[in-house]
């Protein structure tokens, strides 16, 4: 007889993760589901690697003379943002979430392209590699927006490399998004229309057209820098009559949609949750649903306004900003929709709602600072400012990194198996919340009042709030160290979570946790929409 | 009973995830339609630069056109829109089951595309020998030598793009030729060469493009 | 999708047609006057493309779905060249020397 009876039970069906423990039967793997783990590991690893760069960044700046020379906090502060954005942000939800849930959520047995997406991972993980030898051999200082022509002609540090790198991993997210595109359109299940798909899936199909129409921009982009840099000639170069801003405008065409890539599929994991954890379909699945095409579309029609300042003309600076504005309207019609979703709902405050919970809010917040800045008269005052930063950090960290925490609570039982405790989800996802704002908050006080960002050193009279940042950034790292340490324990120690633990709706939720290799025994028919809670019995304690 | 479905699979031209070849068929239509639209915005890059420094400095663009070799030029421009023919009838061909023949004109597309790089390649070499190379001891006699830099780095990065992208799909073309004769195409099943004419036709309208851009602004050679 | 559709005469038709359109744009670039020379060599240079894009990769026979990817593609190409210029034609480009 077994000591643990459910484990027991666990292992009598095959699922994706016993099927076979070799290291070649990971490495080698088409499985969708394997392919996310191994997403997740890298992506895990790289985000504590840009964390660190952070923290160390951070101690810093306890100080305002600082306490490092000013070329190492350069090199520090472009490390941070070129691994956070291009290694951790923009694949994050898509890559783990997306590749494992998709085929689940629409019926599927996997992608449409299971080789592509194995290629996908090795090519991140290369792109990876490149970048780090740049940062092992001595870094780069650029920042990681690669203004030229310091980048292309001035820095002495190591940007070639780099940039060889995120032009490597660019291809990851094409593939990605292409194979997601190509997936939605031709493996749903019978009966699973467009009108009939959980929001997750069109987040992530918005998502996918911005990953397949902007990453090719930057690619030929980082070309171009690479080729001055080996070459010495170049486009950007105003000696020849070049003229640095058309690589601002090339740069910020694919990374203002970039942000757009990092936040839509957050939105679409905040749907997910908050309406299983309220018990409720989400108001106005229509609006959301188009939203997120919406916000995916203007989102490439706005990146002037990264240029406010850098020498683009009035007109166009005019331009940019209306359009920055408009690009407001889908956002806030979902926060008001998911809004409207809580309303009258059975809520239940597990984790992954808390972390949902904390995005709204975030959200919000990080996008009405950014209409701030969309106005050019606020913009020319605080451009380049730790307002910006803030504004930013609030939207990437405070949003998305609360909605990738939050996608992998709700859906850590499908994937192992397992549950994770909850009393310590809960704490994490109130360290989390509170040491952001410790963190964040001070930082638009700090832009507002004139403190530059990307200075190693700053005026004395800004260190208490600093200081203050400093301490809420310990108190998020230790929130994000939890969820390590739980998660993995879990792994061994969590009790079995079974088919369904929160009582969703949607497909992935119909088969085994952790799913069989296939996904499904028989391929399941649709017949009803996504969100029919009022349909079902009431969850479970 | 095996039923059509799995025979196909155990052939290996049904792959697992998929339910029919009709579902396989129009995804890798799909994501190859997607794929082309990518390549698109790659090229467009270098295409926006181009075209606001064409705007700004027409006269030295025009000036340094001239040193273009407009002939050779031209001559590429017919050999790369008959090798899409061929591609053309090759994937006609296909759609009949009939391998042979498409082994032929993708063999004679691949040829036509030799040809071009050959061509190609003879340029590069005539513009290295004149000091064109913007890299390479760049000696420019006219009155606009800086923006003839600027000029010559766009041609040989846009036309360099180009033939990398000539020489993949070579291999491709090489690659379905084989495979047509291996017998591996029939009438039901023949989309990668279908695909493979896709991204040669794209590799020929970027061509189409880069022509006139390049030679056409100063045709005097 | 109706494979039938397109024959090889079509497809002879159409080759004659892009060589003649090659000659017709190489003449066209003598035109004394730039700008004309310009557009008429983009233009010739569009007909042929959606000549290639109709007839040789099958568009003319194709799903909407495919119209619709591939006019997404021309679009966005779009946006970033009307993007980019409308800040530097405004902006009185190219600066004096």
């Amino acid at each position: 007889m077994s000591v643990m009876p459910y484990t027991a039970e666990l292992h009598s069906h095959e699922t994706y993760l016993n099927r076979s423990y070799t290291l070649r039967s990971w490495l080698l793997t088409k499985d969708h589901k394997r392919i996310a783990i191994l997403y997740m590991g890298s992506i895990t690893l790289f985000f504590v690697l840009g964390g660190f760069a952070a923290l160390l960044m951070r101690i810093n700046l306890l100080v305002p003379a600082g306490f490092m020379a000013p070329d190492l906090y350069n090199k520090l502060f472009t490390m941070h943002g070129v691994i956070m954005v291009f290694f951790f942000l923009v694949p994050s939800v898509p890559v783990t979430a997306g590749n494992f849930v998709i085929p689940l959520m629409i019926g599927a047995r996997d992608l449409a392209f299971p080789r592509l997406n194995l290629a996908s991972w090795y090519i991140f993980v290369a792109g990876f590699l490149v970048t780090a030898c740049a940062l092992v051999a001595g870094g780069v200082d650029t920042g990681w927006t690669f203004y030229a022509p310091f980048s292309t002609g001035y820095s002495n540090t190591f940007v070639f490399l780099t940039v060889l790198g995120i032009f490597i991993s660019g291809f990851s997210s094409i593939l990605t998004g292409l194979n997601f595109i190509v997936t939605v359109h031709t493996m749903r299940a019978p009966g699973l229309t467009w009108f009939r798909l959980p929001l997750f899936i069109w987040s992530l199909y918005a998502t996918s057209i911005i990953l397949v129409l902007a990453t090719p921009v930057l690619a030929i982009t980082l070309v171009m820098v690479a080729f001055e840099r080996v070459t010495g000639v170049g486009i950007f170069n105003p000696a020849l009559g070049g003229d640095p801003v058309l690589f601002q405008h090339l740069f910020w065409f694919y990374s203002h949609p970039a942000v757009y890539i990092m936040i839509l599929p957050g939105m679409g994991v905040v749907s997910e949750i908050v309406a299983c954890f309220s018990r409720h379909c989400v108001f106005g699945y229509k609006f959301v649903a188009f939203a997120s095409l919406a916000i995916a579309l203007l989102g490439f029609l706005v990146w002037g306004h990264h240029m406010f300042v850098a020498g683009e003309s009035i007109y166009a600076a005019l331009v940019f900003s209306f359009l920055s504005y408009l690009v407001a309207i889908p956002s806030a019609i979902k926060v008001f929709n998911w809004t409207a979703t809580l309303y009258q709902g059975s809520i239940r405050l597990d984790t992954p709602m808390l972390y949902a919970l904390g995005f709204i809010g975030l959200f919000t917040m990080g996008g009405v600072t950014g209409l701030f800045v969309a106005a050019l008269g606020v913009d020319v005052h605080v451009h380049d400012t730790y307002f910006i930063v803030a504004h930013f950090h609030y939207i990437m960290v405070g949003s998305m990194v609360m909605g990738y925490l939050g996608a992998i609570h709700y859906w850590w039982p499908k994937m192992t198996g397992k549950m994770y405790p909850e009393w310590w989800g809960r704490f994490s996802a109130f360290t989390i919340f509170m040491g952001f704002h410790l963190t964040f908050f001070p930082q638009f006080v700090l832009g507002y009042l004139g403190m530059p960002r990307r200075y190693a050193t700053y005026d004395p009279q800004f260190q208490i709030l600093n200081v203050l940042s400093t301490a809420g950034a310990s108190i998020l790292g230790v929130g994000y160290v939890l969820p390590l340490c739980y998660l993995l324990w879990s792994f061994k120690y969590g009790s079995d979570a079974g088919p369904n633990p929160w009582g969703a709706t949607g497909l992935e939720w119909q088969t085994p946790s952790p799913p069989p290799t296939h996904n499904f025994e028989r391929t399941p028919v649709v017949t009803q929409g996504a969100y029919a809670y009022h349909e079902m019995e009431p969850a479970g304690a | 009973m095996p039923d059509e479905d799995t025979i196909l699979t155990r052939e290996g031209i049904l792959a697992e995830q998929f339910d029919d070849l009709a579902q396989q068929t129009e995804a890798g239509t799909l994501g190859m339609w997607i794929f082309l639209a990518t390549e698109l915005l790659l090229f467009g890059g270098l295409f926006t630069g181009y075209i606001s420094y064409r705007l700004a400095y027409f006269q030295g663009f025009h000036e340094a056109s001239g040193h273009l070799y407009f002939t050779l030029g031209s001559i590429n421009t017919a050999v790369l829109l008959t090798s899409s023919y061929f591609v053309a009838l090759a994937v006609h061909a296909a759609r009949q089951g009939r391998s042979r023949a498409v082994s032929g004109w993708l063999l004679g597309a691949a040829g036509l595309g030799a040809v071009f790089l050959a061509i190609k390649a003879t340029e590069y070499y005539l513009e290295y020998r004149e000091h064109l190379v913007p890299w390479m001891d760049f000696q420019f006699e006219g009155a606009y030598p800086a923006h003839a830099q600027l000029f010559f780095i766009f041609y040989f990065l846009m036309t360099g793009l180009h033939a990398v992208h000539m020489l993949v799909g070579m291999a491709l073309l090489l690659i379905m030729a084989l495979l047509a004769r291996l017998g591996r195409f029939s009438a039901e099943y023949h989309n990668p060469v279908e695909l493979t004419g896709l991204y040669w036709h794209f590799v020929d309208i970027v061509w189409v493009f880069l022509y006139p851009a390049f030679y056409l602004l100063n045709p005097h050679s | 999708m109706n494979h039938a559709a397109i024959q090889p005469r079509t497809y002879l038709v159409v080759y004659i047609v892009l060589l003649v359109l090659l000659v017709f744009t190489i003449a066209g670039a003598y035109i004394p006057i730039h700008v004309l020379a310009t557009v008429v060599a983009f233009v010739i240079a569009t007909i042929k493309a959606i000549l290639i894009v109709l007839y040789f990769m099958h568009v003319k026979e194709s799903s909407t779905l495919v119209r619709v990817f591939g006019g997404a593609g021309l679009l966005w190409l779009g946006i970033l060249i009307a993007g980019t210029l409308h800040d530097y034609l405004a902006r009185g480009w190219p600066p004096p020397p």
